[in-house]
């Protein structure tokens, strides 16, 4: 315990081990939060859910944050259902039968530049015959801009940049820039300020009646990490990443070094055949394509990521630390206290995970650490190989989609920059923890 | 090259000499054969294991018999009796003529008899028809479409590997004679960034270089359409080259800078340096001969197990770039479902790694004389 509590004192004197220790308690921090906030089996119905399910987001956006940056505001993407507090809805009976329904949006507009798309989405209970709607939008200088007039279905979406009469009333430009233009400005430049949506609905039969609306504004930015190609919140995937990639890279690191550690004590204890077929065997690996035979077991087998995980620990374990652990076990072997162990006749396997075992432990401890990063990265590589799990959604996937959609060519660096920043970080963070551990536990690298 | 160092001494001596450079020869050569015995049944075990592999779901199987229905298939279509025939009796007919050439081709023996056959044919590459892919030159035999990429995929790989191994080793030396100053602490500091591989560093070289600053292209191995000339056609392929092979480097040029710079250190503070300062050699010379000398063996060993995983590694980097070469292969093979190419891209790697480790044992044996052989 006092032997810990001085490693630990020791390793805290190294500032990159302390910077290190903080980002890995940030990220464990944050890898236990995702799956509290968004249960496992909801992230992946929600990642795997398609255009339907992400129709709020605009596509291709970035995140929020780059309005700090640039030079003129982006519009935010904004979703308001008739339960939000800037949505009043006043519904009045009508004598001739039925309800007129007054849903009311108000929203602050405040940007430089013109939203994508905006989108009604109207669901309504008849019988006969289909209720009217008409929606027009007040302007913060007082006018009144008629949208449109129907009769909608049970379910209608109705996208404003398609209505060509609309665009006709608005003098030729797009609904989404017509309604948000400043009249009295001789170029185009958007009018900041309070608008309102009024839906005003009337339906004729007794029982018939707007169920709920929903509008959304596809603006130039959505959410805190932006969309992809299928409007997917990238967040989803950040959050969700972090455990993956912690959880892949503990346990294959982890998995790998007691094996391979356990299997040279062994090899080493017995000697003769036993540690010749090791070393054989490690000369094999060393020629084993590892990468190419992972993906074979992708492509063949299964790209989950269980089946990933045990096939890569199965083919790190002859590698190249397996000749560190047998130098130090050979030393170790020699030693009087095993000679001890011996002579009040422990067997075998006593010797092997009582005395040699524990004694090398310190050394196992810097490897793992330092092994961390390689398996995390190799998660990645395998998702940006397109032979990620094929249902979590993970940073290695986020990369492999900007990839292949050519991210880094048309500019949209936020794709890729945020999963390869945090990537970066966890790698950087283990390593530099593990590279202050070597030099503690490690005695042959101190003052070196 | 250690053989002719050994053979300078003076005239005098003159049988002895030849006896001394005949011995290290012999030494040399004998490790040299031994070595290539002992790699060739090392990559034949790695063979089988990747048949074993891929064949658990029967998938070279599949691959065989699928080549037999469509050369059978083939060759009825041109018979007139045959396309006289009725439906099911062509049905029946084209069965029972991939049976019996399943039989002859020994598909219906037990597989440990089928696996030695798959292993000599996989071994000399004859891995029959690719699935979907076809070579540049419009082939689909795997063997052409795989060799087609070797040569891309070897530039790339020797030139990285070549700036690496001396750049390091000059800055390590460099760094060693400096113990302590800032430099020294910088690359100590940078060292832990080497636990990202190269494609990590290529995103952002490409987002740096390509994409804000234009200068480099984005990937590729040639400007389209490529230049007639010799002159600017090498010149186009070194500006294709710069990004993915800096990205190799920079990934693992500091851990290396770090681990040999040690190694410097640590040979550096034997008795034999201090003695050959005293001898009042120059400082040159000391390292040359009293520092670098001992320390090769280390550092190639060292260098050996890091290019193997730049290696592999290499399959992403070259996908990130859109390098022509066996790694953007094996990504289109992914892609492409093909699983002949993937098969048989695993044996090449397989054969390139035996290369890698053999040429460094070579290399190894050279400078190492107390390299003994069986040892």
């Amino acid at each position: 315990m006092q032997a810990l509590k001085n490693a630990f004192r020791q390793l805290m004197a190294y500032p990159s081990a302390v910077i290190g220790a903080v980002i890995i308690l940030a990220l464990v921090g944050l890898g236990i939060y995702a799956p509290i906030a968004i249960p496992y089996s909801e992230a992946i119905d929600k990642w795997r859910g398609g255009e339907e399910y992400w129709r709020q987001n605009p596509r291709l956006v970035p995140p929020i944050w780059y309005n700090w940056f640039t030079e003129d505001d982006l519009p935010i993407s904004f979703q308001y259902f008739e339960s939000d507090e800037n949505v009043t809805r006043v519904d009045t009976p009508r004598p001739e039968g039925g309800v007129n329904t007054v849903v009311t949006y108000t929203f602050d507009f405040e940007a430089d530049r013109f939203p994508q798309e905006l989108l009604l989405y109207l669901k309504a209970n008849y019988a006969t015959k289909r209720p009217f709607v008409s929606v027009y939008m007040i302007t913060p200088d007082g006018r009144e801009l008629r949208v449109t007039d129907l009769g909608i279905t049970q379910s209608e979406t109705y996208r404003f940049g398609q209505d060509t009469k609309l665009q006709r009333r608005l003098g030729g430009l797009a609904a989404n820039e017509g309604l948000f233009a400043d009249p009295n400005s001789e170029t185009l430049q958007t009018l900041k300020g309070t608008y309102t949506l009024v839906i005003d609905a009337i339906t004729f039969e007794d029982g018939d009646e707007l169920t709920s609306s929903e509008f959304v504004m596809h603006g130039l930015v959505a959410g805190w990490f932006g969309t992809d190609h299928f409007r997917r919140d990238i967040g989803l995937a950040i959050l969700w990443g972090t455990p993956v990639a912690l959880a892949f890279g503990t346990l294959a690191s982890l998995g790998t070094s007691v094996v391979t550690m356990t299997i040279a004590a062994i090899g080493v204890w017995f000697g003769s055949w036993l540690d010749e077929l090791i070393q054989r065997i490690t000369e094999v690996n060393l020629v084993l394509p590892f990468l190419n035979i992972l993906i074979m077991v992708g492509v063949f087998y299964s790209r989950s990521i269980w089946t990933m995980l045990g096939m890569t620990i199965l083919l790190s374990i002859f590698g190249a630390a397996i000749k560190t652990y047998r130098a130090i076990f050979l030393q170790v072997k020699e030693s009087p206290y095993i000679e001890a162990a011996k002579a009040y006749g422990a067997s075998n396997m006593r010797v092997v995970f009582q005395y040699l075992i524990p004694r090398v432990i310190p050394l196992l401890i810097p490897g793992l650490v330092l092994g961390i990063p390689t398996f995390v990265f190799l998660e990645a590589t395998l998702a940006v190989l397109g032979l990620g799990d094929p249902v979590l959604p993970t940073w290695g996937k986020i990369i492999n989609d900007a990839n292949s959609n050519a991210a880094l060519y048309n500019g949209q660096y936020y794709w890729i920059l945020q999963p390869a920043v945090l990537l970066m970080f966890t790698g950087l963070a283990f390593a530099m923890v593990g590279f202050a551990m070597d030099r503690v536990f490690n005695p042959r690298l101190r003052g070196i | 090259m250690s053989v002719e160092v050994q053979s300078q001494p003076s005239a005098e001596i003159a049988p002895k000499r030849r006896s001394a450079a005949m011995q290290s020869f012999m030494r040399v050569a004998k490790y040299t054969v031994l070595k290539v015995f002992m790699l060739m049944i090392t990559v034949a075990v790695g063979v089988y294991l990747t048949i074993l592999i891929a064949n658990m779901g029967g998938y070279v199987d599949q691959i065989l018999k699928g080549e037999i229905r469509d050369r059978i298939a083939q060759g009825l279509n041109r018979d007139p009796q045959f396309k006289a025939m009725l439906p099911e009796q062509r049905a029946e007919y084209v069965a029972n003529e991939v049976a019996l050439e399943e039989q002859r081709l020994g598909l219906n023996r037990p597989f440990a008899l089928r696996s030695i056959a798959y292993l000599t044919n996989a071994l000399q590459m004859e891995l029959g028809r690719a699935q979907n892919m076809s070579s540049d030159s419009g082939s689909r035999q795997v063997r052409l479409i795989i060799l087609e990429r070797l040569a891309p995929t070897l530039l790339l790989m020797g030139f990285s590997n070549m700036f690496l191994f001396f750049g390091s080793i000059g800055i390590a030396l460099g760094l060693s004679r400096k113990y302590g100053s800032i430099w020294d602490k910088l690359i100590v500091a940078m060292s832990p960034t080497s636990s990202a591989p190269p494609w990590f560093y290529g995103v952002f070289f490409i987002l740096i270089f390509a994409a804000i600053f234009r200068v480099l292209p984005f990937g590729g191995m040639i400007d389209a359409p490529p230049p007639t000339n010799q002159v600017d056609y090498a010149l186009s392929v070194i500006k294709h080259l710069i990004l993915p092979s800096s990205a190799i480097i920079i990934s693992a040029m500091f851990i290396s800078i770090y681990n040999w710079r040690t190694f410097f250190l640590i040979y550096s503070s034997e008795d034999y340096v201090d003695m050959a300062k005293a001898k009042g050699l120059s400082d040159r010379d000391v390292e040359s001969r009293y520092i670098l000398r001992p320390t090769l063996p280390t550092i190639i060993t060292n260098f050996g197990l890091l290019v193997i995983t730049l290696w592999t590694g290499a399959i992403i980097t070259e996908t990130v770039f859109q390098w022509p070469g066996l790694g953007r292969t094996a990504y289109r093979a992914i892609g492409l479902y093909d699983t002949p190419v993937i098969v048989g891209l695993t044996i090449i790697y397989a054969y390139l790694l035996a290369l890698t480790v053999f040429l460094l044992d070579i290399i190894y044996a050279i400078v190492d004389p107390r390299v003994k052989i069986g040892g």
